[in-house]
């Protein structure tokens, strides 16, 4: 039977809850979403004592399902705050999953500023004052956790979660037991500071297999899904995503003149192919004297898409540099340089905070006049100053929409106070779309309309035209049912391109809980969820007034196309107005 | 007529070294279309996914002009 561990910091005391009906088949974000809209009040400060954070693994995590190593973190975000899921890929997910724990609540915040870690095994889960931690990054945490435990899934928070700064993420171990895999976005590392939580051990020894109801049915499914996934020129061996990684974008974005540049007020950068996917691939085949193919990030991942970048001497200089990484601190901040980028990356991983948020914000800084644009000393002294809490690091650890106010700054690229990712809308105006409306704040994922409106992924659909609300509210609803079901969603480019491979995800998840769900129950439950987060949101006191995106894009034209936002409110109001009919 | 022509990511294992690192310079037919270009420098056409002309996503029937900067993609994702 499933539990729920309940974990109260104030009382220091752990609990297993078995999980109520209501939540039978909700894992992943289904299930986060469903218990902070259930159980958090929408006003609380999310760094109070009223605020939940919720581990959860998908629905299909801990199988043999291709790519669903998937943890899923929800809370109230202290950067927007709204709701919040964010979800990685790690080997955290499947030990959780395997122990039967569909979800891992931490709520309630401790009297004396201790700090504390929380272990879990097949036995018991215990709560521990641990102080020999505090302060340490996220690499030197993760590897003396890792020499106590051994072979565990690790969860822990760096300097900036502890210094409870709104960019703040939180950082899962890598097959390797890199600290690198992030539940990124919008601040909940703060969060985990804030509950004096500063690393999670999950120990999956002896754990039973996960239950399956119809074990044909999920073989089939999963049989589905791999044969797509294998065949399809983006995600099969050697293809686009294993030997570019996701970076493999910078091009064709700076090509379609969508490439943010200089703080959002360019569209191409002119070094934007020395820092691409094609650029870390040559670079490290030079390096190394031979070809470096991508690697998994967790268990049981056949896409392997995670890269790592190599110095001239061989040595490791991080992984993973991922496309919106590579572009956040580099051509965002006009900075053209891998090894910098490699290091700024690096620099992120360990203090804990989402490069996103990160990059963006040091570019809103750049445009204030803090730094000049390109500064690539100036730029690791800024981060290095956020890991030292600095006066000025605490500003930037803030986030962009605090750094843009303290500096004086009109042009900040942030929805909801959270920081766009790379693609600017004023060229692709469905994803403008999705940065408005998701719950999430400026979020790229929460409805990845990039496929069709320049990947040509799912059809080809053009990035120009305004008419945008059917797409992103599919997109969107389809998104947060792949959240649920603990797949990767890059699952998403086979997915859409083969329907089998659709049904094989449908199979999958029927085949496990006995379900007789339809591609249609798919988008319902999907839809159920974004309404569910949106309630909650209406409750923390957004309206349709936060579903905007800023104002400088209205009427400063990017380069080279030379366009401005101008998809119009009612087609944004369109999107959730369609989904409560 | 003259159009610029850069090729991206798997696509430039088909080209010789010095067009595969750069953007070159292509002579082409008055009326040459975008399929023309990928035939004439010798992509397979199966391999050809995303094309741009001037920044903007063109259909292979597109008929060039005097210019025209012309990208081509095969297959890619990411996110």
């Amino acid at each position: 039977m499933a539990k729920i561990v309940r974990v109260d910091m104030g009382a220091e005391s752990v609990t297993f809850e078995e999980v109520p009906d209501k939540y039978r088949f909700a894992r992943g974000r289904w299930l986060t979403s469903s218990l902070v809209a259930d159980e958090v009040e929408p006003t609380c400060h999310p760094l109070g004592p009223g605020n939940k954070l919720v581990f959860s693994p998908g629905i299909v995590t801990g199988t043999t399902a291709p790519t669903s190593a998937r943890i899923s973190v929800g809370g109230k975000s202290p950067l927007t705050g709204g709701i919040k899921e964010s979800n990685a890929g790690t080997k955290f997910a499947t030990m959780q999953a395997r122990l039967g724990i569909a979800a891992i609540v931490v709520q309630g915040q401790p009297k004396d500023g201790k700090q504390y870690v929380l272990t879990i095994d097949k036995n018991d889960a215990r709560l521990m004052a641990e102080s020999s931690l505090r302060g340490l990054g996220t690499y030197a945490t993760t590897d003396a956790l890792i020499a106590k435990h051994g072979n565990v899934g690790v969860c822990c928070i760096g300097p900036a979660g502890e210094m409870r700064m709104p960019m703040a993420g939180i950082c899962f171990n890598d097959l390797e037991n890199r600290a690198t895999r992030f539940s990124g976005r919008g601040g909940l590392g703060a969060v985990m500071g804030a509950k004096g939580l500063k690393a999670i051990v999950v120990n999956g020894r002896g754990a039973p297999t996960v239950p399956i109801v119809d074990k044909d049915l999920f073989e089939t499914g999963r049989a589905k899904l791999t044969k797509a996934i294998r065949s399809h020129d983006i995600t099969k061996p050697k293809g686009g995503l294993n030997t570019y990684g996701t970076a493999i974008l910078l091009n064709i974005l700076n090509e379609a003149g969508g490439l943010p540049t200089r703080n959002f007020s360019r569209g191409r950068f002119e070094k934007a192919a020395d820092v691409a996917g094609e650029a870390i691939f040559e670079g490290n085949k030079e390096r190394l004297g031979k070809e470096v193919y991508n690697h998994a990030c967790s268990p049981g991942c056949i896409i392997q898409c995670s890269n790592t970048w190599h110095a001239a001497d061989g040595s490791e200089i991080v992984s993973c540099i991922e496309y919106e990484t590579a572009w956040a601190l580099g051509p965002d901040c006009e900075i053209g340089d891998l090894d910098v980028i490699g290091r700024l990356t690096w620099l992120c991983n360990d203090i804990g905070l989402d490069t996103i948020e990160a990059g963006g914000t040091i570019a809103v800084a750049m445009e204030g006049g803090v730094i000049p644009f390109g500064d690539k000393k100036g730029a690791i002294k800024l981060l290095e100053e956020v890991g030292k809490g600095t006066p000025l690091g605490h500003i930037i650890g803030a986030g962009a929409a605090v750094t843009g106010r303290v500096f004086g700054v009109v042009r900040v690229p942030v929805v909801k106070g959270q920081h766009m990712p790379a693609y600017d809308p004023r060229v692709v105006k469905g994803i403008g779309v999705t940065y408005a409306t998701t719950t999430m704040g400026a979020d790229h994922t929460a409805g990845y309309t990039i496929a069709p409106e320049i990947l040509g992924v799912s059809g080809k659909v053009d990035n120009f035209d305004v008419n945008k609300a059917e797409l992103s509210r599919n997109f969107q609803a389809t998104t947060a049912f792949i959240d649920s079901s603990g797949h990767c969603l890059f699952i998403a480019f086979p997915i859409l391109d083969f329907p089998e491979g659709f049904q094989g995800v449908i199979d999958e998840c029927n085949g496990l809980l006995g379900t007789r769900w339809t591609a249609e129950d798919v988008g319902r439950i999907g839809a159920e969820i974004l309404a569910r987060e949106r309630e909650f949101n209406k409750g923390a006191g957004f309206t349709s007034a936060d579903d905007r995106l800023p104002e400088f894009m209205k009427y400063e034209p990017l380069p080279p196309h030379n366009e401005v936002w101008n998809v119009s409110d009612e087609e944004l109001d369109a999107v959730h107005g369609a989904l409560a009919s | 007529m003259h159009v610029n022509v850069k090729v991206f990511a798997t696509l430039k294992r088909y080209l010789p070294e010095e067009r595969a690192r750069q953007a070159f310079d292509l002579e082409v037919p008055d009326g040459a279309s975008l399929e023309d270009v990928v035939r004439m420098i010798g992509l397979p056409a199966a391999e050809v996914k995303v094309t741009f002309v001037n920044g903007r996503t063109e259909a292979l029937s597109l008929v060039l002009h005097e210019g025209d900067e012309v990208g081509i993609f095969p297959p890619l994702g990411g996110g």
